[in-house]
């Protein structure tokens, strides 16, 4: 059984005390997006803010577990001020490390596939939700705060697609 | 069979004595999953609400049924399959004794509890439900017990009404009249597999008939814990589940009255429903039969008859009080080592109470005291519970919930409490 600091990294109960980024953003201009884990109702809520090409500003609410509160954390710190394609980027990359243990299982050419995504992708902090591999039930904790994230980018996107059509 | 079953189990149906007479290591040993270890130490086993673990004597029991006598039941003019059939429906004999009714055939085996409701939902529901009716549940409901209702507003508007919840985690029946006017069906919970809270099924029922409302009641959490008697509780249908009560998996099913059985529909089409078929359309079975379609899990109904055979032995007013005394004893073990720090979701004392204890610490998320916990081979579950209505009432996303059972003792108290000190310190601000 590996031990509870593998997943209990000191980081990352920083961040669950102390989470960055923590508030609110007036709708509009921000895009509001919420995420839900059904097994054990934490919830994830992001304000983003997207000028251009860039996340200019991003807060984050909502209640839940460390895990998930502290993950929510420091995807706000990692993803605020970088462009769009970066953040989509990272998202890639940290679902990959999130996602190599089960995929080593099934074969190594999922797992060739995911190395490729990490290559060049620098994931500082965030490397120490690694050792949310180790419990796999925690996972989805640990990569709710990115679906959702994920899900806000789509929206954007998609409503800005939706202007410029009907403009 | 009968014989090698007696024969071959370390504990059989007749031959166990009253548990006044047994220690508790001595039912604890008719447990071999408690003998594992996990993380190096004894498995604390604390979630017997959830499903619970399973007595040699069903172990025995369902072995010897596929070891000698398999066969799938009904039509076989076989020795095995004329033994399976005979266990089986023994299974319901014993089943109907166990809950006090009239008769094996007002009692129907399904998968579980949720299909039972569902059965009935389908059956019941979709023959007398119609937009604009009423269906009152409350908000201390299992999801098994709301969903299905859901589903039939979706389809043809019928209107959910709940009973709320009361500051003391007992429902309010302020309003009860009120809600319960021109009601159609009043759906409520014997126990809440959230608060541990019992409610007076007797009084609800009344007050629903009434009304002039069919009575359900969801016993998944009742029948396990105590005597239950559906003729003294006058309901219409009466769900249960048998792997909450040292039964296996997979089997399950409901009571219902039976008149209420002969009016409703078949739910499921197929083997075993029918009397006879032909091109242009079906006769279905007598009842039970009727709502059992398909091959039934056989071995699983065999398990089940076991599992009420070691309850029955060990008496149905001793596990209660059993369980009475481990849940007083939880409570005041909790409540002094965490005092004002431990929010306990449910009832006070242990009056109308069971063995469920749901509970929170600010600031440290269910899901990582659970994590800490088993660290320590202690299992609680950490969840909704799924009972979403009630954690937005009571105003969480989610909470611990230790429950109790049979094999369960002091020691796994004082276990719990060790490992939510362990926790409260990992995770001290």
């Amino acid at each position: 059984m590996p031990a509870l600091e593998d997943l209990y990294r000191e980081i990352i109960l920083d961040h669950y005390r102390a989470p960055r980024n923590r508030g609110e953003l007036p709708v509009p201009p921000a895009h509001k997006v919420e995420g839900y884990n059904p097994l054990c109702g934490d919830e994830v809520v992001l304000y983003l803010e997207v000028d251009g090409d860039t996340v200019t500003d991003l807060k984050i609410a909502g209640q839940g577990c460390s895990i998930s509160q502290a993950s929510t954390s420091m995807m706000s710190g990692a993803v605020k001020g970088l462009p769009v394609a970066d953040a989509r980027r990272l998202i890639r990359a940290f679902k990959a490390l999130m996602s190599i243990h089960e995929s080593k299982l099934e074969g190594d050419a999922d797992g060739e596939d995911l190395r490729a995504e990490l290559d060049g992708v620098r994931l500082g902090d965030l490397e120490a939700l690694q050792g949310v591999v180790k419990f796999p039930v925690r996972i989805k904790c640990a990569t709710l705060a990115w679906n959702t994230l994920q899900q806000g980018l789509d929206e954007i996107e998609n409503d800005e697609n939706g202007a410029k059509e009907s403009a | 069979m009968s014989d090698d079953v007696a024969a071959g189990a370390s504990v059989s149906g007749s031959g166990i004595p009253s548990r006044s007479e047994r220690p508790m290591e001595a039912v604890k040993r008719d447990f071999p999953i408690l003998e594992r270890r996990v993380n190096g130490k004894r498995l604390v086993y604390l979630d017997s609400a959830s499903s619970s673990q399973k007595p040699r004597a069903v172990l025995a029991a369902m072995d010897d049924h596929y070891r000698t006598y398999y066969a799938n039941i009904h039509r076989g003019v076989y020795t095995i399959a004329e033994e399976s059939t005979a266990t089986y429906e023994l299974a319901r004999a014993k089943v109907a004794r166990f809950i006090g009714a009239a008769s094996a055939n007002e009692v129907v085996f399904t998968k579980n509890i949720t299909e039972a409701i569902n059965l009935f939902a389908h059956s019941w529901g979709r023959t007398n439900l119609r937009e604009g009716d009423a269906v009152v549940v409350t908000e201390m409901e299992h999801h098994a017990n709301v969903v299905p209702w859901h589903i039939l507003a979706a389809e043809r508007g019928i209107e959910l009404r709940w009973v709320p919840l009361g500051p003391d985690y007992r429902l309010d029946l302020g309003e009860l009249d009120r809600l319960l006017d021109g009601a159609k069906l009043f759906a409520f919970t014997a126990m809440s597999n959230v608060l541990g809270t019992v409610n007076d099924v007797r009084a609800l029922a009344d007050a629903g008939h009434a009304a002039g409302a069919t009575v359900l009641v969801d016993a998944a959490q009742a029948v396990p814990h105590s005597a239950v008697d559906v003729q003294a509780w006058d309901a219409d249908f009466v769900g249960f589940t048998g792997h909450k009560m040292l039964g296996p998996s997979g089997i399950g099913g409901f009571w219902a009255r039976p008149e209420l059985l002969e009016a409703m529909p078949p739910f499921l089409g197929g083997g075993e429903m029918i009397l006879d078929v032909r091109k242009d359309g079906y006769v279905p079975n007598d009842v039970p039969w009727k709502f059992e379609a398909g091959t039934m899990p056989i071995a699983e109904a065999t398990g089940l008859g076991a599992a009420v055979d070691y309850l029955e032995a060990l008496g149905m007013d001793s596990v209660h009080d059993h369980e009475q005394r481990l849940t007083r004893y939880a409570l005041g073990a909790l409540t002094d080592r965490f005092g004002d720090r431990i929010n306990i979701h449910g009832p006070a004392g242990t009056d109308m109470r069971g063995g469920i204890i749901s509970f929170g610490f600010d600031g440290i998320h269910a899901h990582d005291i659970s994590q800490v916990l088993d660290e320590d081979a202690v299992c609680v579950r950490a969840s909704h519970h799924c009972a979403k209505p009630l954690m937005r009432v009571l105003g969480v996303p989610a909470n611990t919930r230790a429950s109790f059972y049979v094999y369960n003792d002091e020691a796994d108290v004082d276990a719990l409490v060790e490992s939510l000190v362990k926790a409260e310190k990992f995770f001290a601000v």
